[in-house]
């Protein structure tokens, strides 16, 4: 009876936190991939300085702590060099997206450069340009190689934004952690019903990656 | 007396250490059909890849039609080409390759339809016309809308080739076009490509090691050894008796 009325108590309070954790979500997927394919063509770039610059920004991300970097932005910054990101939300967007962008350059370069070196020499012989063979033959291919990737990036930019309740965000993990401290008792049902509410909104973005996969099988010539 | 559609002035090709190509001098005829025979690693292949832009020479020059394929001229130099420049110059040329390299996210029909309407800008009404009679011709007018991973190897090499065609190429170039593929299926292949050679308007350059097809098709037939043109002349003058001794031991292993 007991976890029944805590239930009750809690689950209102948490889902007040969904809204702030799928709006972080949504706008790091778009940031962190939009990153992630401009860092990745930066990094094929022939102009060499470009190339480290954009080297630079990868390691640097997938080196350092991702919480570290979200205070870097939200505390350190305004102070150091008065640069105000706007507002947390931005703060932890902009950490998230940064983050992931550096893996997932990585991942969109990697797939770029696996695409089988025939299909460009094919696509030279038809007299394609620089651009066309990038964008009709070899850019289609990439991408079917990077979906599944991306998908498990989805689930893992998913979880990453439980971070952003550190710096003051009112997200699922914000609230259970009010839920928490104001009565410790509850901790255990709190913190279930968390993982709960985390794992529903992963169903779909795992079911994703599923299709992506199954798609990405399908017409890629790899080396 | 025709010019030259294409001419090799001694032309080097080093890979690292290692000198491929030691100097070729060749004379290629409008509507000529040459084959390129010799022993692995005697640069054939290297040849026409740098006729198609594949592969940079080290030295000497490629002229195509009356133009310098890998160097132009700025401000009263000669420098390397661009890839604007090596775009102009190699839109004559079409290659069909070993493994076929077709588009494997494509269908049969949009393989061949992609370049006319991107490079050539050609509506896309006429672009598939032209396609599908190109796949008819080499007798795949009935798979336009399957992938190439639902065909076998030798209609793969018949689509690269209606794929090439479909360009309208002055010069086609076939590298080792029925070597990737199961013995039951390489005449087919071969069938293909002496339709294309009869109509015999393209300048054609076949490496190859089918030595009997050679003979059949070939009004010149060269052989490279050791990054040289060995030996050239008439298939009846290279296939029957030479003083050539790598060539002539060269060929016993192609006979019985």
């Amino acid at each position: 009876m007991i976890t029944i009325n805590a239930l009750n108590d809690v689950f209102p309070i948490l889902i007040q936190g969904i809204k702030i954790t799928v709006s972080v979500l949504l706008a790091s997927i778009v940031l962190g991939y939009l990153t992630a394919f401009v860092a990745g063509f930066c990094r094929l770039s022939k102009n060499v300085i470009l190339r480290k610059i954009t080297g630079f920004y990868v390691e640097v991300f997938r080196g350092t702590s991702l919480i570290v970097q979200l205070f870097w932005l939200y505390y350190a910054f305004p102070i150091l060099f008065g640069i105000e990101v706007g507002s947390n939300f931005w703060a932890g967007v902009l950490a998230i997206s940064l983050n992931y962008g550096a893996y997932m350059s990585e991942i969109v370069r990697g797939s770029i450069l696996s695409v089988a070196k025939g299909q460009t020499e094919a696509a030279t012989a038809l007299n394609m340009s620089r651009f066309q063979r990038m964008r009709l033959v070899v850019f289609p291919q990439a991408v079917r190689m990077m979906l599944p990737e991306f998908g498990n990036y989805l689930i893992l930019m998913l979880k990453s934004t439980s971070l952003v309740s550190l710096i003051g965000m009112t997200d699922i993990l914000y609230y259970g952690d009010i839920l928490r401290s104001s009565n410790l008792s509850q901790a255990p049902m709190v913190y279930l019903l968390v993982l709960i509410f985390y794992f529903i909104l992963a169903l779909p973005l795992i079911w994703l990656t599923r299709k992506l996969e199954g798609f990405s099988k399908k017409g890629v010539a790899s080396q | 007396m025709n010019e030259p559609m294409v001419k090799f002035k001694d032309v080097h090709k080093s890979f690292g250490d290692v000198e491929v190509l030691k100097g070729i001098n060749l004379d290629l005829m409008p509507a000529e059909k040459v084959a390129v025979i010799g022993p692995s690693g005697s640069g054939k292949t290297t040849i026409i890849r740098m006729l198609m832009t594949l592969e940079q020479p080290t030295s000497g020059s490629i002229i195509v039609d009356g133009e310098n394929l890998w160097q132009m001229e700025k401000s009263g130099r000669l420098v390397t080409a661009n890839e604007k420049h090596l775009r102009q110059v190699r839109g004559d040329i079409g290659m069909v390759f070993q493994h076929f390299n077709l588009f494997p996210h494509m269908t049969i029909l949009q393989n061949c339809m992609t370049a006319p309407i991107h490079v050539k800008q050609e509506n896309k009404a006429s672009a598939k016309a032209r396609a599908i009679e190109m796949l008819d011709k080499v007798g795949l007018g009935d798979k336009l809308d399957n992938y190439p991973s639902q065909i076998s190897g030798g209609q793969k090499q018949r689509v690269a080739m209606a794929r090439a065609l479909v360009m309208r190429p002055k010069i086609m170039l076939f590298d080792e076009v029925t070597s990737a593929l199961d013995p039951e299926l390489v005449e087919e292949v071969l069938e293909v490509i002496r339709d294309i050679a009869h109509e015999g308007r393209m300048t054609m350059v076949l490496v190859t090691h089918e030595m009997e097809f050679a003979r059949d098709i070939a009004d010149r037939v060269l052989f490279l050894d050791k990054g040289v043109i060995a030996e050239q002349g008439t298939p009846s003058e290279v296939f029957g008796h030479s003083e050539n001794e790598r060539l002539d031991s060269f060929l016993r292993r192609f006979r019985r």
